[in-house]
């Protein structure tokens, strides 16, 4: 297999990221990605291109003006009511006659729901290769080409993928791997705007209606600042009470390991992990956690991590910020209250 | 109705290890299994089938070995069974395999028209769930992913509603058939064999095909040749240089231990400890 271009591919030319739009909101994993982006578009001397897709002008051409402050000189907008709710005809045709017609050499998008329907179709109909979940994206300098790193074997190993004589080269990355880049208000770029060149009766698939869920908070675990986290050393379900108490306190979101939600001592969207949610908080609390591979994939990118186990040679000792030796049944309550006190001075004093 | 399935054998990844200096996937052995994810889709077959008449085969590509797992698909009750095994598919990414599984659907096909494909919603070593789309890409199936259940099908209109996992919550909708779904995990649970179904599955002849069989001509698309990425480098992730800062020591009280680590916090982390509210922001 030759890693040389063929020359009638010599013309696709820039890095183009995804902005993932639903009811008017932009996923934040599309600005971790502009961000990711950004770097790779310097190191290959091109232009940073979003692509934004929605159902309302102005929606889009606000994502539009938010991609330039995050990095884009570009903004590929196609704008069309038959685009408001996601449906994979419509746009899987809209991203792939972008590509077309201007031919970007790398096409990056999130690893959510919508990303991977949109990717794994795109690709397809373009067919050119697509590298899943990446970790890592880095050119090649010898030959210009996507280095796109991923972990295999649920994180034991990583391997690099390359897209060989096709483009664009695409990959997608999921929520919380990149950290989020600064914004850089007042930057400008320059709008592309094209039409979808469809109509509704073209469209097989109708959305007859849209139940969102009961508990938003949820799905908010992935972008939670604050995390306590249980896993099996914690017992039992009854202990976890001790996780929800600190967690109240702190004000943070609650997460476990796969045993303790394959145990049903948290609901399943709640796991954190290679097969669960990748979190990113500032502060990451593991009680009773062992520090396997496939939890450390979920959570590493967490700033400060505090690790209590009563093991001293547990493996989350290897990587955690601070660790306690002890009983986290003993030493869950006794943050608890030590947090409790201090806030309460400090709200007094302030 | 016709419904074709779509499932992949895969080392059982919970027994699998890694040889800590070669770095190699030791899968000496490590049993083969249907991937988990794969029999939410058996089962939410059969349902259909159970509700509305019609056949259930189910389709893997793989070594001859896969046949295990398509014994085990007959056990569970699934009517035809075909594994699709050719040394040249060898080294397929997701754009090869989906174009050799879409090739053996259209021939499957021929026979009794296809109205639904079924995939799982990844597997649990590639991992990536990208054949579903692609299968229905090449096939122009309408393609429904993340489904979490199958509301109705109607076969005189050709119609099917079902509902899907989406950002912050579930689409409801309706399509034309044919489709391919890809199933959500825990949307149901798998049926236990019967006695019956156990029997016919040790009887059975498992039907193999070659890519001349399943009507595949185009050697450049499949295996190797047919796969645009190549993995050029497999290596162990580096482990942290730092260990973590213990806080406390052997007989410290939790109280202790809990107090020293707010105060590490407090004077090496201002930022978090302001987010805290343990210093006035
Ligand atoms: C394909 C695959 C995917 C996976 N995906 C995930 C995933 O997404 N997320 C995930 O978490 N795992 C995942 N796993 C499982 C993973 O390999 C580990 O088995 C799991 O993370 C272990 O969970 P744990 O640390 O809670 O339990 P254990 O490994 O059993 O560790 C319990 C820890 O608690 C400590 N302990 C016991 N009692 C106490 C006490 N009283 N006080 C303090 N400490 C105590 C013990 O010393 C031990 O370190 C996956 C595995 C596979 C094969
Ligand atoms: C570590 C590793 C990383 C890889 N990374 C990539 C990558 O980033 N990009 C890429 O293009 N390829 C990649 N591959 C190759 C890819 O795994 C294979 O092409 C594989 O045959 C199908 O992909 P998958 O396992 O990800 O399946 P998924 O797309 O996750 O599978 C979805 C569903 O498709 C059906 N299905 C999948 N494979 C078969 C089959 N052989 N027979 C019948 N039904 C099937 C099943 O119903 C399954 O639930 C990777 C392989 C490995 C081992």
């Amino acid at each position: 297999k030759r890693l040389e271009l063929d020359p009638r591919l010599a013309s696709y030319k820039g890095i183009w990221v995804f902005v993932e739009m639903e009811r008017g909101q932009v996923h934040p994993v599309s600005w971790e990605l502009m961000g990711e982006g950004h770097k790779l578009a310097d190191v290959l001397g091109v232009e940073l291109g979003a692509v934004v897709l929605g159902g309302d002008p102005a929606e889009t051409a606000a994502a539009g003006e938010t991609a330039f402050t995050y990095g884009a000189d570009v903004a590929y907008t196609v704008s069309d009511p038959i685009l408001k709710d996601y449906r994979n005809e419509p746009y899987t045709k809209a991203m792939t006659d972008l590509v077309n017609k201007y031919e970007p050499e790398i096409l990056l998008l999130g690893a959510t729901t919508l990303g991977r329907d949109l990717a794994g179709s795109v690709a397809t109909t373009l067919l050119t290769g697509l590298t899943a979940d990446c970790t890592e994206l880095a050119i090649d300098p010898d030959n210009r080409g996507l280095l796109a790193t991923r972990p295999t074997f649920g994180g034991s190993l990583l391997c690099t993928i390359q897209t060989l004589n096709y483009r664009p080269q695409m990959a997608t990355v999921r929520p919380r791997v990149m950290s989020m880049p600064d914004a850089e208000p007042g930057r400008t770029g320059r709008f592309v705007t094209e039409q979808l060149g469809m109509v509704e009766n073209d469209i097989i698939a109708k959305v007859l209606s849209f139940i969102p869920d009961e508990d938003q908070d949820k799905a908010q675990l992935a972008y939670a600042n604050l995390i306590v986290a249980g896993g099996r050393g914690m017992g039992k379900a009854e202990n976890f009470k001790l996780i929800w108490d600190l967690a109240a306190v702190l004000g943070a979101e609650v997460g476990g390991s796969r045993p303790v939600t394959h145990a049903g001592w948290l609901s399943a969207d709640r796991q954190i992990g290679q097969s669960g949610k990748t979190v990113r908080p500032n502060l990451y609390i593991a009680a009773g956690i062992s520090g396997a591979i496939q939890h450390r994939v979920g959570m590493e990118g967490a700033d400060v991590i505090i690790a209590i186990n009563n093991d001293p040679n547990a493996p989350i000792f290897d990587f955690a910020t601070y660790g306690i030796v002890g009983d986290a049944l003993k030493i869950l309550p006794a943050l608890t209250e030590a947090f409790r006190s201090r806030l309460a001075v400090n709200r007094r004093a302030g | 109705m016709h419904i074709v399935v779509c499932i992949k054998q895969v080392p059982d990844s919970a027994q699998i290890r890694v040889h800590p200096v070669t770095n190699t996937i030791m899968r000496q052995g490590v049993p083969a299994i249907i991937n988990p994810f794969d029999l939410f889709a058996i089962e939410e077959a059969l349902r259909l089938k159970d509700k509305m008449g019609g056949r259930v085969t189910v389709l893997t590509m793989g070594p001859p070995q896969a046949e295990d797992a398509l014994r085990k698909a007959i056990a569970y009750g699934v009517d035809d069974v075909v594994l699709l095994t050719d040394r040249a598919f060898a080294g397929a990414d997701t754009l090869a395999t989906s174009f050799a599984l879409a090739q053996a659907i259209r021939t499957i096909g021929e026979e009794s028209p296809v109205d639904i494909v079924f995939t799982g919603k990844q597997t649990i070593d590639g991992d990536t769930a990208q054949v579903g789309p692609g299968i229905a890409k090449r096939l122009g199936l309408q393609l429904l992913t993340y489904v979490s259940a199958v509301d109705a099908v109607d076969l005189d209109q050709k119609t099917i509603t079902i509902q899907r996992r989406s950002e912050g919550g579930v689409q409801v909708i309706k399509t034309q058939l044919p489709a391919l779904i890809t199933m959500l995990e825990g949307t149901n649970q798998i049926r236990f064999a019967t006695m019956s179904d156990m029997f016919r599955s040790a009887r059975a002849e498992v039907p193999k095909w070659s890519k001349d069989r399943a009507g595949i001509e185009d050697v450049t698309k499949i295996g190797l040749k047919g796969s645009p990425t190549v993995v050029s480098k497999v290596f162990a992730p580096k482990p942290k240089a730092v260990k973590a800062q213990m806080i406390g020591v052997d007989g410290d009280t939790p109280q202790a231990k809990a107090a020293a680590l707010l105060d590490v916090l407090t004077g090496q982390h201002p930022r978090l400890a302001s987010e805290l509210g343990l210093i006035a922001g």
